[in-house]
């Protein structure tokens, strides 16, 4: 072995943060090469994935617009993953969330109150639980394992959002394409500013910012559940509610997914369609880990993600390249930052057979 | 209900079963010596791409299929690397290869989309397949799938009878003992994640080479997340993971029953009930947290670095 | 090469090992006879174990020298180590649960010993000639420990055996199954095999070992021979001149009874663990009541009824009370809040989170004591209780923010025991308070605890560890299977008596004498 890794005794605190940059920049590098194999300029690539997006207001408008639907999630993921509770299902919550946020504003598609948006929002913010509910109960009650449930409630809500709008929400006057009517007014999200599409959705995303970083920083909630994430058996032997903290993490984080559905319903779209979400549930995943669980971690790598969603926008439109480059990046940066997190715990050794002779001529001597 | 109905769904069950089949047998090998490997999702369909585009390029079917389980064995690599080398948490991990899997298999798929593949074919063999109602199931399948019976077998030899079997299961229970003793916890648990991700591979082959041969985004929809509860259904035995991978085989074609005693269900909500069945095995096999415990590999998902 | 007794069996000589932030091994020198039982003297953390696994190949040494029979070589790997004839029995059982005692057998002797199959009658051969009966068909989980135990030293002996090392062997039997190893020990050695006898208890060095290597903070402190030297000479060996070598405590008689276990039993839904049956315990203010105890005799599941990790439903709430205040049903919050403090047997992991601080590993428990302003955690208060735990307990860290990992076990123990005190408990319970803790803190805890005793508090220590009961404990017990001897003033009963209870030795209990039990009988 030619590295070799030795522990450091404890934690380092620089690394921890220096890991997420270091996983960014070696997916980069490897993007690089990945374009440079296929024949593009590498960093003419770059540049249209990376930086052209955000030529504009309107593009940083768009990146924001891109980045809320995956801080929600994120933030959520985050509460559920301090204690360890891995909820994978942050896609199927949005989805849902979208789901009944549509159904909901389609029932009072006519209706002209400002109160109409508070039904929509609040029907996806408890749909969106609901369904994360579903994996605590199978979870609490039954002891099943919340990592399989909730992946598979994200394949069950896709199929459901299909079912409805192919079925019972599918627009009339829509000429049989699968989507619902566009929603009145009254349960669309105003816009924060004339040009753009950005809209209200980014109080939303601030206020669960602020409340989730409380929480976790500051509340004994909040040290509860990072108690039962780390050391079990010492959540129970100090008599915290295990069911009760697996309920409240789970809720949350489904909140706040199905507030992001319902963000994208009621913001951008308007109206349901089968492409709510192009895998921000996913991608919050990522987030999640790439932040450190930390909300202002999570703010940033939600703004990296979202940029890589519009670069894979960007180079499909201008060089024809697939838009799976985002997932692609995505999954490289993971695994690139799960493997520089070893160097949180351990410190990198070169160990030549040269310097290794040496040692062992010091000791002897 | 005619008997050529029922000989039809026994045959499609074991068809549809084959895949989760497959991967649930790498899975549990990899189980057994203590690794959680949730990747099984991007393996499959990284395999399934590769395996695609090699046969549909060179017109070799069978080279399509090395090149599957390559491809399955090339991304449980780069698992081992970060979970076993690194020591990085293998739920995240997993959770990482699955995203880049799919990431990937779209990526290099995207050209090849919709394109038609003479796939492999049923081979009937003779008088076998005539008997009634287990005939096509067992004796007019494609020759992956008999390839499936055959590694089926092999699996249950090395668990249950071999050496080897015995030695990936003392390094999934207590890996410092197994250290101890001088046996090589790492290589061992290794190669373990090595045959989970050749047959990811396969399994991914299998879909885009013979089941439907064609490729398309996501075209595993799940079945590798099934087949990790699959093997939680096992309970770790390997029996019982052939008889849940048909199960859930005939779960997934169930719409064919439907069809058969007349009704008419819409299409998105039947395609739901694989999911709503891996939920309810789940949850009547979990109940019992102890029971539980005490089937599964002890240190299942811990990881594990040998020193001091 | 012949091994005439004049040669050593084994001889090591400068042998070192540095692990990151510390020297395990320095320059140790250390040579055993055929046929000698040798003793390996030394605390915990002396360097025992890293020198028992270099000579049983697990790892290497950096430099130093071994020698096999007068041959120089350097020792691989277990594999190497066993085909030499080598064997070695852990302290923490190196077994696998789930398989035949054949099996384990089978795996570690190599591929060209047999299957499990063929190894059978070999097994039944060699336990019956060292009077150690065992099944080999019998699954591992389904042994005793002293059965497991038997099985490690079977499988050494299934090998042409030249060298037996034990790490601590008896730190898992009662005195009497201790003395039986004893018998097969000398008959091994009678036979030839050297021994390797590693311990820190020094009566059984002395009756077992002609001579011993002691060891101190990774070097050798000198070489004896057990039988003549005194207890305290060898301690000093061990520890230098720590205090609290000798120290006895007065023994106190008690006054009103705080905790009360009134027939309490408890059924074990795993069929590893151990089920409870009618446990009397009464412990009364201002004295320690002492559970002696082999592990796995129902010590954690009594600790976790007494916890509230384990609660019986409200209609037994009776069965444990607290100050006559029925507590069984309750959470551990709540009895914490009724004055409970609790010392888990495992300080990581279970009595202190070990990636959090030492000030969140303060407010673990103290949650309670003012630390909390409408759900905010003030941390103010929290870091001022982290810093008199330190301050008044003399817990050596660089600050609170130190994570529980980072501190070596008996620091870690006086912060927890500290934190539990600094609480103001009517009723402790210490599980193995100290467990792997050098001597010194060993001392301190056991101060603290005899302090908080004359405070006026109860105390309930739980132990494997006999010695430690008997120095400060003042009534004393012992758990069997689940069931719980009568109770005995320690000054009034012997370790014999004691390890007779140990092995279920006692009468049954005699009929309910509770003043419900009592006062139901005056109303019929």
């Amino acid at each position: 072995m030619l590295l070799s890794l030795e522990p450091r005794g404890q934690q380092s605190r620089a690394m921890l943060w220096l890991s997420p940059l270091l996983a960014a920049v070696l997916t980069l590098c490897s993007g690089a090469l990945l374009f440079a194999l296929l024949g593009h300029d590498p960093l003419d690539t770059l540049h249209t994935l990376l930086i052209a997006p955000l030529a504009d207001w309107y593009g940083v408008s768009e990146l924001l617009v891109k980045a809320l639907p995956i801080l929600l999630c994120a933030l959520g993921l985050a509460v559920a993953y301090q204690a360890r509770i891995w909820n994978i299902g942050a896609e199927g919550q949005l989805l849902l969330g979208a789901l009944a946020g549509s159904a909901m504003a389609i029932q009072i598609i006519d209706w002209d109150s400002r109160w109409a948006l508070v039904w929509v929002v609040l029907a996806g913010v408890a749909a969106g639980a609901a369904w994360g509910g579903l994996t605590a109960w199978l979870r609490t009650q039954f002891n099943a394992n919340e990592i399989l449930t909730s992946i598979m409630l994200n394949y069950i809500a896709l199929n459901l959002l299909l079912f409805f709008v192919h079925g019972p929400l599918k627009d009339p006057a829509g000429f049989n394409f699968p989507e619902s009517a566009m929603f009145g007014d009254a349960s669309r999200l105003p816009l924060v500013s004339e040009d753009g599409r950005l809209h209200a959705g980014l109080y939303f995303a601030l206020l669960a910012l602020v409340a989730v970083w409380v929480l976790l920083h500051k509340s004994f909630l909040g040290f509860q559940i990072k108690v039962l994430g780390l050391d079990r058996r010492a959540a129970g032997f100090v008599g915290f509610r295990e069911k009760r903290l697996v309920w409240f993490a789970l809720l949350v984080s489904g909140g706040l997914a199905g507030l992001a559905g319902v963000g994208e319903v009621a913001g951008p779209i308007g109206q349901l369609v089968p492409q709510v979400s192009p895998g921000y549930g996913y991608a919050a995943i990522t987030v999640a880990f790439l932040g450190r669980l930390n909300p202002l971690g999570i703010l940033f790598a939600s703004l990296l993600m979202a940029l890589l969603y519009l670069g894979g926008e960007n180079a499909q439109m201008t060089m024809n390249l697939p838009q799976a480059i985002t997932q692609l990046f995505q999954g490289m940066m993971l695994f690139f930052l799960l493997a520089c997190d070893v160097l949180i715990l351990y410190r990198p050794r070169l160990k030549l057979k040269w310097a290794q002779r040496t040692t062992n001529a010091e000791a002897m001597a | 209900m005619d008997l050529d109905l029922l000989s039809n769904i026994f045959y499609a069950m074991v068809r549809t079963g084959t895949p989760l089949l497959l991967v649930a047998l790498g899975e549990l090998i990899c189980e057994k010596s203590g690794v959680l490997n949730l990747g099984q999702e991007g393996m499959m369909l990284f395999g399934a791409v590769i395996g695609f585009i090699v046969a549909l390029s060179t017109g070799n079917l069978w080279l399509g299929v090395l090149l599957a389980m390559s491809a399955g064995m090339l991304l449980s690599m780069l698992f081992a690397a970060v979970a076993l080398g690194f020591n990085a948490n293998q739920v995240a991990t997993g959770l990482a290869l699955t995203i880049f899997g799919v990431g990937l298999s779209t990526f290099v798929g995207a050209a090849w989309v919709g394109k038609p593949l003479a796939g492999f074919e049923p081979i009937a063999i003779p008088l076998l397949s005539e008997i009634p109602l287990i005939g096509r199931m067992l004796f007019a399948q494609d020759i992956l799938v008999y390839l499936s019976f055959a590694l089926f077998g092999l699996v249950a030899w090395v668990l249950l009878k071999s050496r080897i079997g015995l030695i990936i299961q003392a390094v999934g229970e207590n890996p410092d003992a197994a250290s101890a003793m001088g046996l090589p916890v790492l290589r061992v648990r290794t190669l373990a994640v090595l045959f989970g991700g050749a047959m990811a591979g396969l399994a991914g082959g299998y879909l885009s080479l013979a089941y439907t041969p064609m490729w398309a985004e996501n075209m595993t929809a799940g079945r590798g997340w099934i087949a990790l509860a699959l093997v939680v259904f096992a309970s770790w035995r390997v029996f019982r993971v052939l008889l849940g991978a048909y199960l859930f085989g005939l779960a997934s074609i169930i719409h064919l029953v439907a069809q058969g005693i007349g009704l008419s269900i819409p299409s998105n909500l039947l395609a739901m009930l694989p999911y709503v069945a891996t939920i309810l095995v789940l949850v009547l096999l979990s109940r019992d947290a102890i029971k539980t415990r005490l089937f599964a590999p002890v240190s299942l998902g811990k990881p594990w670095q040998p020193g001091h | 090469m012949s091994s005439s007794p004049s040669v050593p069996r084994l001889q090591l000589s400068g042998i070192s090992k540095r692990y990151p932030g510390c020297l395990a091994n320095d320059r140790i020198d250390l040579s055993i006879a055929p046929g000698e039982i040798h003793a390996l003297l030394g605390e915990n953390g002396a360097g025992k174990s890293t020198l028992m696994k270099i000579i049983y190949g697990v790892t290497q040494p950096d430099s130093g020298e071994i020698r096999w029979q007068g041959e120089p070589l350097k020792m691989r790997d277990p594999a190497m180590a066993r085909s030499l004839g080598v064997g070695m029995v852990f302290q923490h059982f190196s077994l696998f649960e789930t398989l035949s005692v054949a099996e384990n057998i089978a795996l570690a002797m190599g591929a060209a010993a047999g299957t499990p199959k063929q190894l059978e009658p070999k097994i039944r051969e060699v336990s019956q000639r060292y009077g150690m009966a065992l099944e080999p068909g019998r699954l591992v989980h389904s042994l005793s420990i002293g059965e497991r135990q038997r099985v490690e030293i079977v499988r050494c002996l299934m090998q042409d055996i030249k060298l037996l090392i034990l790490d601590e062997p008896t730190s898992v039997l009662t005195p009497q199954e201790a003395d039986e190893l004893f018998v097969t020990l000398r008959r091994l050695a009678a036979e030839g095999c050297s021994i390797l006898f590693i311990s820190h208890k020094l009566g059984e060095v002395r009756a077992l070992c002609q001579s011993a290597t002691v060891l101190r903070g990774g070097k050798v402190s000198g070489h004896c021979i057990p039988a003549e030297c005194s207890d305290l000479q060898l301690a000093r060996l061990m520890v230098g001149d720590a205090e609290g070598l000798e120290s006895s405590y007065p023994k106190a008689g008690g006054g009103l009874p705080r905790l009360r276990v009134d027939d309490l039993s408890w059924h074990n839904a795993d069929p590893f663990g151990c089920t409870l049956s009618q446990i009397r315990l009464e412990v009364r203010s201002g004295e320690i009541v002492g559970i002696a105890g082999v592990a796995g005799n129902g010590q954690d599941e009594l600790l976790a009824l007494l916890s509230g990790e384990t609660r019986l439903p409200r209609s037994e709430r009776e069965r444990i009370s607290l100050d006559t205040q029925p507590i069984a049903d309750l959470y551990p919050d709540a009895r914490r809040k009724l004055g409970l403090a609790f010392v888990p047997a495992e300080r990581l992991g279970h009595g202190a989170v070990p990636d959090m601080s030492l000030s969140d590993n303060a407010l673990l428990t103290a949650f309670q004591q003012g630390l909390l302003s409408k759900g905010l955690i003030q941390r103010g208060k929290v870091r001022a209780l982290a810093d008199e735990i330190i301050q008044r307990f003399a817990v050596k860290t660089p600050d609170a923010d130190a994570p529980a990992r980072s501190l070596s076990g008996g620091n870690l123990q006086k912060f927890i025991l500290g934190r539990e005190i600094l609480q103001n408990p009517k009723l402790l319970v210490a599980a193995h308070p100290t467990w792997g803790v050098d001597v010194g803190a060993a001392a301190a805890i056991h101060r603290a605890l005899i302090a908080l005793r004359d405070a006026g508090a109860a105390i309930l220590v739980i132990s494997e560890d006999l010695d430690e009961l008997f120095q400060i404990s003042d009534r004393i017990g012992a758990l069997c299977s689940g069931k719980l001897s009568p109770l005995a003033a320690t000054a009034e009963t012997e370790a014999v008596e004691v390890g007779r209870w140990m092995a279920g030795e006692f009468a049954p209990l005699p009929p309910i004498t509770s003043p419900l039990a009592a006062a139901a009988a005056s109303l019929s």
